[in-house]
């Protein structure tokens, strides 16, 4: 018997490790559509996607783009400043004014944890989060997830570390949730003022020394440090913040010969991560990308039709 | 209460085999530029061992490719859960050559229809034949294979089912009648 996954992706907490292992197995498949002449199959003709954008992005938002316009799928875009969402509407009925124009498909970002769960329930659409406040990114962390496969062919055992700012990341949640019920170890490591207060209670281990987390680990997923949040205090300086927490070639001189960095993007080079990092022989930040696109369309194929009313029809043949 | 016939036995296919491999070639007139492109999964096997069959005749290995056709499905919409999507792989270049095409069975040809169609996102074939191991009757597209294993025509009711040893731990074609 397949999994199967329910009508939203809102998060990792809420799967299981076999439906996750669907979708990396899904996009496994799907990597290579991407690699082909003619990079688009006809999966999702006829659906149309709205892409809600609550917030500022690039890469994730660019990365839906892709794996929507590879699945044949109708795709519109939808940021705040430009729509209605700055006159004062609501989430709820900017969606149902879409749903209203018969759309299939909402891919949301925003900055309130639990919005697209909140939306999910309330639309009939299937609802998909690129990102909500501090909560979760599921793309993200199956698509980190997808790397470290590709890298060490099973998640089982595999140690992570965790870097950077953990208290603001959704990056760092769906990492935790998701390689934990694939059988990963992970840890976590960053200054006091960054790390949530309850951090231990996710089942993870707490590093306070980069040196020790470099150590440990066979993957190190290195967070952005969110400069716009530096205002506030969280840390001294960005130099200081380098100096203690930055991940360096010589730092990395430490590690075991396999390690391998991962890094969500955007980087600040220099601040979280040095350059000859980002771009040396154990980066896989770019693999990353392009596993970005593969996830993005597994998951679109797998939720696409999906909903409470066809969960009782059997049989695929 | 559904009954089970042998209709082909791993001695019958591997004789069919054979002569379907030597078919291939002569259809082909050679094996030169020929590709052969397995359907997943029992397409794959087959395709598989009538290469290995056509390197005993020819005396040269033949390329064989794989392609998984769920994303060209046209029920696509309408089949829930999602079906699984399987491997494909097929070399970059698919303009000027002939490609047979290796299924297990043929019934409605919805499935050859989805196949044609992801070949031509691949590149522009010379030629494009079809190879299956069981006929079934039953199409609903005009569609017809040029190499046949056994052609049994069968209602709709009841079912072909090709075993395959490296999917299914032994080689047969039985016939699954229902009621």
């Amino acid at each position: 018997m397949t999994p199967r996954l329910g009508k939203d992706l809102t998060g990792l907490e809420s799967l299981t490790a076999e439906q996750i292992g669907l979708i990396l197995d899904t996009a496994e498949a799907f990597k290579e559509v991407s690699e082909r002449p003619i990079k688009k199959v006809p999966a999702l003709r006829g659906k149309t996607i709205v892409n809600l954008f609550f917030e500022a992005s690039t890469r994730t938002r660019i990365s839906f783009e892709f794996a929507e316009k590879r699945l044949s799928a109708d795709t519109v875009n939808v940021a705040t400043g430009v729509s209605s969402v700055s006159k004062g509407e609501t989430l709820v009925d900017t969606a149902r004014n879409l749903e209203a124009m018969r759309i299939d498909m909402v891919v949301i970002r925003h900055p309130a944890s639990g919005s697209a769960d909140f939306l999910g329930k309330r639309i009939r659409s299937n609802v998909i989060n690129a990102g909500d406040g501090k909560h979760e990114h599921p793309t993200q962390g199956l698509l980190d997830m997808l790397t470290l496969r590709d890298r060490f062919g099973s998640l089982d055992g595999l140690k992570v570390a965790i870097c950077g700012d953990v208290l603001h990341s959704r990056v760092a949640r769906s990492n935790i949730w998701g390689l934990k019920k694939l059988g990963a170890e992970v840890a976590v490591c960053g200054p006091p003022s960054l790390m949530p207060r309850n951090v231990s209670e996710l089942g993870v281990e707490v590093f306070t020394r980069i040196e020790d987390a470099i150590g440990w680990a066979d993957a190190l997923n290195v967070l952005r440090l969110q400069l716009e949040r530096m205002t506030s205090g969280f840390i001294p300086s960005l130099r200081e913040y380098n100096r203690v927490f930055g991940v360096t070639r010589e730092r990395l001189e430490r590690a075991s010969d396999t390690l391998v960095v991962l890094h969500p993007g955007p980087m600040n080079r220099g601040v979280e991560i040095d350059s000859d990092v980002a771009d040396g022989p154990r980066s896989v930040i770019l693999p990353q990308v392009t596993n970005g696109v593969a996830i993005r369309m597994a998951v679109l194929y797998l939720l696409a039709g999906g909903g409470p009313d066809w969960q009782h029809q059997g049989g695929s043949e | 209460m559904t009954s089970r016939s042998t209709l082909l036995d791993d001695r019958a296919i591997a004789r069919a085999l054979t002569r379907m491999a030597s078919e291939l070639v002569e259809q082909c007139k050679g094996t030169e530029d020929v590709l052969l492109v397995g359907i997943q999964r029992r397409g794959v096997e087959l395709a598989a061992r009538l290469s290995r069959l056509i390197e005993g005749l020819e005396g040269h290995p033949i390329p064989s490719g794989k392609l998984d056709i769920t994303l060209y499905r046209d029920d696509l919409q309408a089949v829930g859960p999602r079906p699984v999507v399987g491997e494909t792989r097929l070399p970059s270049d698919l303009d000027g050559r002939t490609i047979v095409i290796v299924d297990d069975v043929l019934y409605t040809g919805r499935t050859t229809r989805a196949a044609l169609d992801e070949l031509a996102d691949f590149g522009r074939p010379r030629r494009i034949l079809l190879c299956v191991l069981v006929d079934r009757g039953g199409r609903e597209l005009p569609i017809q294979p040029d190499i046949v294993g056994l052609r049994q025509v069968i209602g709709p009711n009841d079912r072909i089912e090709v075993l395959i040893t490296e999917i299914d731990g032994r080689d047969a074609v039985e016939l699954v009648r229902a009621g």
